[in-house]
């Protein structure tokens, strides 16, 4: 078993409160017989006595192995069990019972350091350029999503000594955003309260922080009346391959009061790449099925590929520009890819597609709330390398500032959510996504490196995250979940700011800033392209 | 911190005014180089305008091999001037074989092209001759270019202004740009020194550039071959000016706006808020993050010095009519022109941009915030 469950008899009242809040089943009340010593008379004379007693009890058939949630000990009001992880399971063996590769949720289970993590800011000004202050100087964290044109296409003339616009009609739009974004979370595969925990956070950091924060909806649509309502502004609308809540998107076109920040396109995830999603039948209850335009309780699959994409040159331009078309091209519009060594070819590509926005690569520690643990495991490409390529490939043809890139896929791993997201930007990414990091951060996921948890697929998550079922996301509270996602932004707006003040830079955010980064690992300094300390 | 001075005159003057200037500015600089440019020249060039002026530091063989190489390129020697060298004991400049200012007549095939052939000729001909000393350090050359005369050389700025003779000797010319190093390199290459040329325009900065890398990587992308060397952090700054006034055409007062751009609230108030802003999106890369002060010179001659906010101490703009300096210091500024009004000194601060234009009448501040422009009148 990867985790066993140790339980304390001696502290144990029974309740019964672990048992019954145990997501797997993987805990249940039990019946021992038990050798006591007792002495009851008005001397001692101990004497062994056979008892039968009930406690608590770990279940053996793997399928109901412990996950090491630990909701157990949440729950026990007199701290009598605790799972505890067993580095000598053999979990792996048998997790393929009835024939069934072993699938959860969650992420690639290494919990060693990540490239991003070794990644140290190493350019520190110093006398010949000062240092800036970061509580009191003026800083602009800011990043574009959307094409920008090159100086030469920009439409302007000159008339007198000024520069004014020639009357050009079109111009790529272009959103300025916070560089850390949420990642692609779908309504459905999250709790209607998580989901709806991350928008009012999110709305609250544009309105009230004046924080420019954008969130992905990932595929499964958007509650309708968030769709027309002025917030939705914040949100990148995602289309997949299993096109899911379009049908309520295009309905609801005419009656928006704003438009979206963006449409990402989804071709691939970082975390199952070359695969699908599913969306287990039990999950898709009466509200899921009427954002996503399905039946309900079904099984919705997400195809591993769209099934319109034959090319990259025509299908995903065609969809490039229909998805611009349908918002009368004022909204950017940009692929999603999974980490791969393939990813050049595709930037190269989208470099030639007007219309292409952005490009948003997911690296292989990016999360899930379904795959084949072999997906998480052992698919995907690092994204520190994969980044760092695609940058300087754009550096080669001099598009880097047309093109933004996008990072994710592990920021944020061990915690450091600011300094992963600013390693990335230095290494060429305009801006970073984060999707398990706001998970456990504003709701305390549980998940971890060491496949703790990890059963987001099954829909019990225990803290409510990744379900349907009301009575597991009834304890995770929606107000709680925004006032942390407003924490953590204003918390990585201010550790961005520290990490690039002593740097010497503020006015503009330090995209390919290379030299201020070093590693002490040769062979990653080598292959990213910047230098060795030690 | 480096150490500036700009000099713009309705007369004709010695570099070594400059030179005098940057003496009183010891204290910022340690001596490890001086770099000259010197712009609508006069004396022996006075009658040679249309001809380019080539500028460059060789080996005896590496003076052969260049001789040769214009030869074959259809270059042919029109005039040369040779510095009086006086390298007294006690000196520290370490004397190289030759120094060459020359100019030359342009080969016939070229001689009745348009300018911007002419101009591609003469780039394409100076990066030539880069490419060629650069393996054994044969050759420096610094500036190709018709009225420009480029000196550099490592050493105390005073000491190597004797060194070329120019106290005794001087090339007079209306605009010299004279740079004392303070080096921040372990090794001092002469190609690190400022100011840097390229097609008739030039910069010199003082402060570090931190946002040098991506600057830098977005210009080598531009497709122009003279966007390369960057052996100094501060060279993009020549480079930005030529992307901004040469490729993109725009009016001079942009390159403030290029570099150093508004933040979106505050463009509301220029009248072309549209176009600035996309202007900083498009040319997101080359904003600097400083702090630096720039003094630079466009093909017109007109001379400018701008900062960025980070800037703490400003460099300053001032003089009579008829000659203007732009320094990093107020002390060099009194000894190139000691009779000024101080009241009209100009210390540009972060949202302007002095300019003096040639002739030095008077001094325009181009207030970024606004876009107003201040003319101040010299007496």
């Amino acid at each position: 078993m990867p985790y066993v469950v140790r339980w304390d008899d001696d502290r144990c009242t029974r309740c019964g409160r672990c048992t019954s809040v145990c997501p797997v089943g993987a805990i249940e009340p039990g019946v021992f017989e038990k050798r006591l010593v007792e002495s009851t008379g008005p001397v001692p004379m101990p004497t062994t006595v056979r008892r039968v007693v009930a406690g608590v009890k770990q279940v053996t058939d793997i399928r109901h192995r412990c996950v090491g949630c630990a909701t157990c000990r949440l729950v026990c009001p007199n701290d009598a069990i605790r799972p505890e992880y067993n580095p000598h399971n053999k979990f792996r063996w048998h997790a393929n019972q009835g024939g069934d590769p072993y699938k959860r949720g969650g992420r690639r289970n290494d919990p060693g350091v990540s490239t991003l993590d070794l990644l140290k800011f190493t350019r520190i000004s110093m006398l010949t350029d000062p240092a800036l202050d970061a509580g009191r100087h003026e800083f602009r964290v800011r990043t574009y999503l959307g094409r920008n044109l090159p100086p030469e296409e920009l439409p302007l003339k000159i008339e007198g000594d000024s520069l004014v616009a020639d009357g050009t009609p079109f111009i790529p739009p272009v959103r300025e955003i916070f560089p850390i974004r949420i990642g692609g979370m779908s309504v459905g595969a999250l709790s209607p309260h998580m989901w709806e925990g991350l928008c009012m956070g999110v709305a609250y950091l544009n309105e009230v922080e004046k924080l420019p924060v954008v969130m992905c909806t990932g595929e499964g649509g958007m509650p309708p009346r968030l769709l027309k309502s002025p917030f939705l502004k914040y949100f990148i609308l995602q289309i997949a391959s299993g096109y899911f809540g379009w049908d309520e998107i295009i309905h609801a076109v005419p009656e928006m009061q704003c438009d979206p920040a963006a449409i990402e396109i989804k071709y691939g995830q970082g975390a199952k790449p070359g695969d699908g999603g599913l969306l287990m039948a039990a999950k898709v209850l009466k509200h899921i099925a009427r954002i996503r335009g399905v039946p309900e309780y079904v099984d919705l699959a997400s195809p591993p590929t769209h099934q319109t994409k034959y090319s990259i040159e025509e299908a995903v331009a065609k969809m490039i520009t229909s998805m611009s078309m349908l918002f009368d091209f004022r909204v950017p519009v940009y692929p999603k890819i999974s980490g791969t060594k393939t990813a050049l070819a595709v930037l190269n590509n989208l470099a030639r597609n007007p219309f292409a926005a952005a490009l948003t690569i997911d690296g292989e520690d990016g999360g899930t709330g379904a795959a084949y643990n072999v997906s998480l495991d052992k698919m995907g490409h690092p994204i520190a390398s994969n980044l760092r390529e695609c940058y300087l490939n754009l550096v080669k043809i001099g598009k880097q500032n047309e093109l933004p890139l996008f990072a994710a896929g592990g920021v944020g791993k061990s915690g450091n959510l600011a300094a992963n997201a600013a390693a990335l930007i230095m290494l060429g990414a305009s801006g970073a996504d984060c999707g398990k990091y706001i998970m456990q951060a504003a709701a305390g996921c549980l998940g971890d490196e060491n496949n703790r948890c990890n059963i987001c697929n099954t829909g019990k998550c225990p803290r409510g995250i990744t379900t349907q079922d009301p009575k597991l996301y009834r304890r995770l509270d929606p107000d709680k979940v925004a006032e942390r996602v407003v924490d953590v932004f204003l918390a990585a707006d201010k550790e961005l700011k520290k990490l690039f003040a002593p740097m010497g830079r503020s006015t503009e955010l330090p995209i390919g800033m290379s030299d201020g980064l070093s590693v002490s690992d040769r062979a990653v300094a080598d292959r990213l392209q910047i230098s060795y300390a030690c | 911190m480096c150490r500036l001075c700009a000099l713009v005159s309705a007369d004709y003057f010695s570099p070594m005014e400059n030179i005098l200037a940057l003496e009183t500015m010891k204290e910022g600089h340690d001596g490890s180089g001086l770099g000259l440019i010197l712009r609508d020249l006069g004396g022996e060039f006075e009658d040679l305008k249309d001809f380019p002026i080539l500028s460059a530091i060789a080996t005896d063989k590496g003076f052969y091999d260049l001789d040769e190489f214009m030869v074959s390129k259809g270059f042919r020697t029109k005039h040369m001037w040779e510095p009086q060298i006086n390298l007294r004991p006690g000196m520290s400049i370490q004397r190289r074989d030759r120094y060459i200012v020359k100019a030359f007549e342009y080969p016939d095939a070229v001689k009745d092209q348009p300018w911007e052939v002419k101009a591609r000729l003469l780039t394409d001909t100076r990066l030539e001759i880069r490419r060629m000393g650069e393996p054994d350090g044969s050759v420096f050359a610094f500036s190709f270019w018709p009225d420009v005369v480029t000196l550099k050389e490592v050493g105390d700025p005073l000491e190597v202004g004797e060194f070329f003779g120019l106290d005794t000797k001087p090339i007079p010319a209306r605009i010299v740009f004279a740079q004392g190093r303070q080096n921040t390199n372990y090794a001092i290459n002469l190609y690190a020194c400022h100011p840097f040329f390229i097609q008739g325009q030039c910069t010199m900065t003082n402060g570090e550039n931190t946002a040098f890398v991506p600057i830098k990587e977005y210009l080598s992308g531009r497709g122009e071959p003279a966007y390369m060397g960057y052996n100094s952090d501060s060279e993009v700054f020549a480079h930005i000016l030529h992307f901004v006034r040469a490729r993109l055409g725009y009016p001079l007062k942009y390159y403030k706006d290029v570099i150093t751009p508004l933040a979106d609230p505050e463009m509301e108030r220029r009248a072309e808020a549209g176009a600035l802003r996309l202007l900083k999106r498009s040319l997101r890369m080359l904003t600097i993050d400083g702090p630096n002060c720039v003094i630079g010179c466009d093909q017109d001659g007109t001379v400018f010095m701008v900062q960025d906010a980070k800037k703490l101490r400003p460099g300053v703009v001032g003089g009579v009519r008829g000659k203007v300096g732009l320094m990093s210091e107020v002390c060099g500024l009194t000894a190139a022109v000691p009779g000024r009004n101080t009241d009209h000194d100009v210390f540009p601060m972060k949202y302007d941009m002095a300019m003096v234009r040639p002739g030095a009448k008077e001094i325009e501040v181009c207030n970024q915030l606004d876009g107003s422009t201040t003319t101040i009148n010299l007496a």
